[in-house]
């Protein structure tokens, strides 16, 4: 029935380099229903969609640096701020439009990740995290630092205008966001598909499980190390930029260390080292801190880490190693092919 | 050919269709209000790191509770929808939009936090919902002009700053002030209404303003650098830790300036035990509620329905923490400006009620302090009254002053 095929492709499809057929229907699947979700729901919903978009941007540009690359990060939400405020100062400053924000607080990203990854390089693990985590605690005092002031207006943060649709598009300024940032997702997930196939990803992931052996293979990981941590910081600046114009506003106090560790949390529920598990990871971040607070006012973060642990110990490997699990087994039902 | 049948059923008639006409043309709704509930919206921080305050969304919606026990407001209950944003500005907006456009609330209120409510400044004013009471002691909420549908509750930073003047102009015209703040927007905002409330004599009288970091351990060297101005007025803008070095450090080194303290570093048990309670006599701050642990207070009728109230409605809330003093005043404000709305519960006439409170009392209030709102004046509450420790407790003194 089926063709046969050989040990290369059979090598291609296991590590993704080449899309199953189920993989591309589900791709197209995941995408027509990305379209057809604003049609479907209100303003105020398509705005929480956006946020998750924009999230699951964050949680996959940390996932390139933790789950392919093996290096931790407590600091993204350090890059998030910066790339937020990128896009804030360029608009609010410079009244410079709102799309050439994007591009630009990739670059600044890329940058200030390339030049944190360098001397990360010494550190390995619990350092790295620990180096990360006193980025993002100086974040926000730096952002409030007086000298700064002019630009980043200080405590009181930055309002910024929220764009609407061009050309007189039939969209509410929340629907044409969403649709906007639904472009950059796609385009983003598909560089980092492109680039964690090939030799680049299997560098990255030689690196992650034993940097010794891919040293000696010939890998120069001092410069794949610090280029991923720049990739990364570029994946979650970008995402700060569009969280800046989705929210309209900036502040120090929407950049604390809390939204690090909730990428964090995005990443590991939605799956270490899994591309489309960063989708999942922007649901969980955006929804389950709602679901919570409506189980318990009282507590809501008794709740939140209830369905956490509930989540670790039902989903090790996260939700989409729970999928892949599943169809695993599925098929194992189905008998041997 | 009128008989008596036709003639009650056509009066009847005239009679319902009247009164009904009469009823639909005073009933006047916007989203959010009904014959039967008043929608009401809030955000607080129940989690992350600035919880503490939670307990003022908590003690609102104890309030509502016991208004809804007795009747509600004009026979609407209040239905009040208080959600968690974490002291996080970008989850204030989220929570602040579903309020807004999924719940479809009357209006926000008593929103909390300064950078929350900047984040959502701009949309309430775009959608045009009342924006009421926001807690947050920044100047930047009374600006009608610009945003009319948004308005504060507690004095701000600066009219506590000009009531201070208004005391030194009268007791102390040629007072040398020296200043200790804290380098922030809270510090600059106190600092800011200090000077200009002093105008061009600013530039006389004030010998020294000194800033602090937050991150400083001490504040011990500027105020030896401030004894050596020779200031005989020491106006101290610090939070509670710092301002129990200040006090206890002046003492040390025999500095007795007459020393205004601000009202957010007021606590007894916080700021003045640490730093001594024998040299912390004669310090001078200013308050506008009743502190519930001020036995002075503990026989007035307003302090027996707010203890009773607590032990009913709110057990489980601490007695000893002002911020459910505050809950309770700021909710009755609220109670009040709707029981004045009448049956016209539309937005536009919420905010004209809230902005024509005209000497309106409320529960818990110092004797004398009242709200007072105008069209052009959206500061609910500016006068406060002077207090002055005497070893034990803040005794006030004087008239009301205000700013």
């Amino acid at each position: 029935m089926r063709a046969p095929i050989g040990p290369r492709e059979m090598a291609a499809y296991a590590s993704g380099a080449k899309l199953t057929r189920l993989q591309g229907i589900g791709i197209a699947v995941a995408v027509l229903a990305g379209l057809a979700i604003p049609a479907l729901i209100t303003d105020y919903r398509t705005f929480q969609f956006t946020l998750v978009l924009i999230y699951a941007i964050a949680v996959l540009g940390l996932n390139i640096l933790t789950g392919f690359n093996g290096q931790f990060s407590l600091g993204h939400s350090a890059f998030y701020a910066i790339g937020a405020y990128t896009a804030a100062i360029m608009m609010d400053q410079w009244a410079i439009a709102y799309y050439w924000t994007i591009p630009v607080a990739g670059v600044v990203c890329l940058v200030a990740g390339f030049l944190f990854g360098l001397p990360a390089l010494r550190l390995e693990g619990l350092y790295l995290a620990l180096a990360t985590f006193a980025l993002s605690i100086a974040t926000p005092q730096i952002l409030k630092y007086d000298a700064f002031a002019k630009w980043t207006g200080g405590v009181q943060g930055v309002v910024i205008m929220k764009p609407d649709a061009p050309l007189g598009l039939p969209l509410s300024a929340d629907k044409w966001l969403y649709y906007f940032s639904f472009v950059i997702l796609l385009a983003l997930f598909a560089c980092a598909w492109n680039l964690l196939r090939g030799r680049t990803g299997r560098a990255l992931k030689a690196i992650r499980d034993n940097p010794i052996a891919a040293g000696a293979m010939g890998i120069d990981t001092a410069l794949y190390k610090s280029l991923t941590f720049g990739v990364s910081a570029l994946y979650t600046g970008v995402a700060g930029a569009l969280g800046a114009i989705a929210i309209a506003f900036v502040a120090p106090d929407s950049f604390t260390f809390f939204l690090s560790v909730a990428i964090l949390v995005g990443m590991v529920i939605g799956g270490i080292g899994s591309i489309p598990g960063a989708i999942f990871g922007g649901i969980f971040i955006v929804f389950i801190p709602n679901v919570a607070e409506n189980i318990s006012k009282a507590a809501p973060w008794a709740i939140y880490g209830t369905f956490l642990i509930l989540f670790m110990y039902f989903m090790p490997a996260g939700i989409w190693g729970f999928l892949r699990m599943v169809y695993a087994w599925w098929q194992r039902r189905r008998g041997p092919a | 050919m009128l008989n008596r049948r036709n003639f009650v059923v056509t009066a009847t008639a005239l009679a319902v269709a009247l009164a009904y006409g009469h009823a639909a043309a005073q009933n006047k709704y916007d989203p959010g209000a009904s014959d039967k509930e008043i929608k009401i919206g809030n955000t607080n921080p129940y989690s992350g790191p600035a919880s503490a305050y939670g307990t003022i969304g908590k003690a609102i919606g104890n309030y509502f509770r016991m208004v809804n026990d007795q009747g509600g407001v004009n026979g609407r209950k209040i239905n009040y929808i208080s959600l968690d944003d974490g002291y996080s500005p970008p989850k204030t907006v989220e929570q602040t939009r579903k309020l807004v456009e999924q719940e479809q609330v009357l209006l926000v209120f008593q929103s909390l936090g300064t950078p929350t409510n900047s984040a959502i400044h701009k949309y309430m004013n775009q959608k045009k919902v009342p924006h009421l009471f926001v807690a947050t002691g920044a100047s930047k909420w009374g600006n009608p002009k610009e945003f009319p549908w948004t308005m504060g509750w507690q004095p701000s930073y600066p009219s506590e700053s000009k009531i201070y003047v208004r005391y030194l102009e009268k007791e102390k015209p040629n007072a040398k002030i020296a200043i200790l703040y804290q380098n922030d927007d809270y510090g600059k905002d106190y600092l800011h209404g200090f000077l200009d409330a002093l105008g061009p004599k600013a530039k006389t009288m004030v010998v020294a303003q000194l800033p602090y970091e937050v991150t400083d351990p001490t504040v011990d060297s500027q105020i030896i650098k401030l004894k050596d101005t020779g200031a005989d007025v020491f106006f101290n803008i610090t939070t509670p830790k710092f301002a129990a070095q200040a006090i206890r450090k002046a003492a040390d080194i025999g500095w007795k300036p007459l020393h205004l303290l601000n009202n957010v570093s007021s606590s007894v048990g916080a700021v003045l035990t640490p730093a001594g309670l024998d040299k912390s006599v004669g310090l001078i701050t200013s308050a506008y509620i009743k502190d519930a642990t001020d036995p002075q207070w503990h026989k007035d009728a307003d302090y027996i329905a707010w203890n009773a109230w607590m032990d009913k409605y709110y057990p489980d809330g601490d007695k000893k923490s002002s911020f459910n003093v505050y809950g309770y005043s700021v909710a009755y404000t609220m109670t009040e400006v709707l029981k004045r709305a009448g049956n016209d519960l539309t937005r536009a006439n919420i905010m004209k009620v809230a902005s024509n409170l005209k000497a309106m009392e409320f529960p818990m209030a110092l004797p004398g302090v009242k709200i007072d709102t105008s069209p052009t004046n959206f500061f609910p509450i500016e006068c406060q009254k002077l207090a002055k420790f005497d070893g034990k407790k803040w005794e006030l003194f004087g008239e009301v002053i205000c700013p």
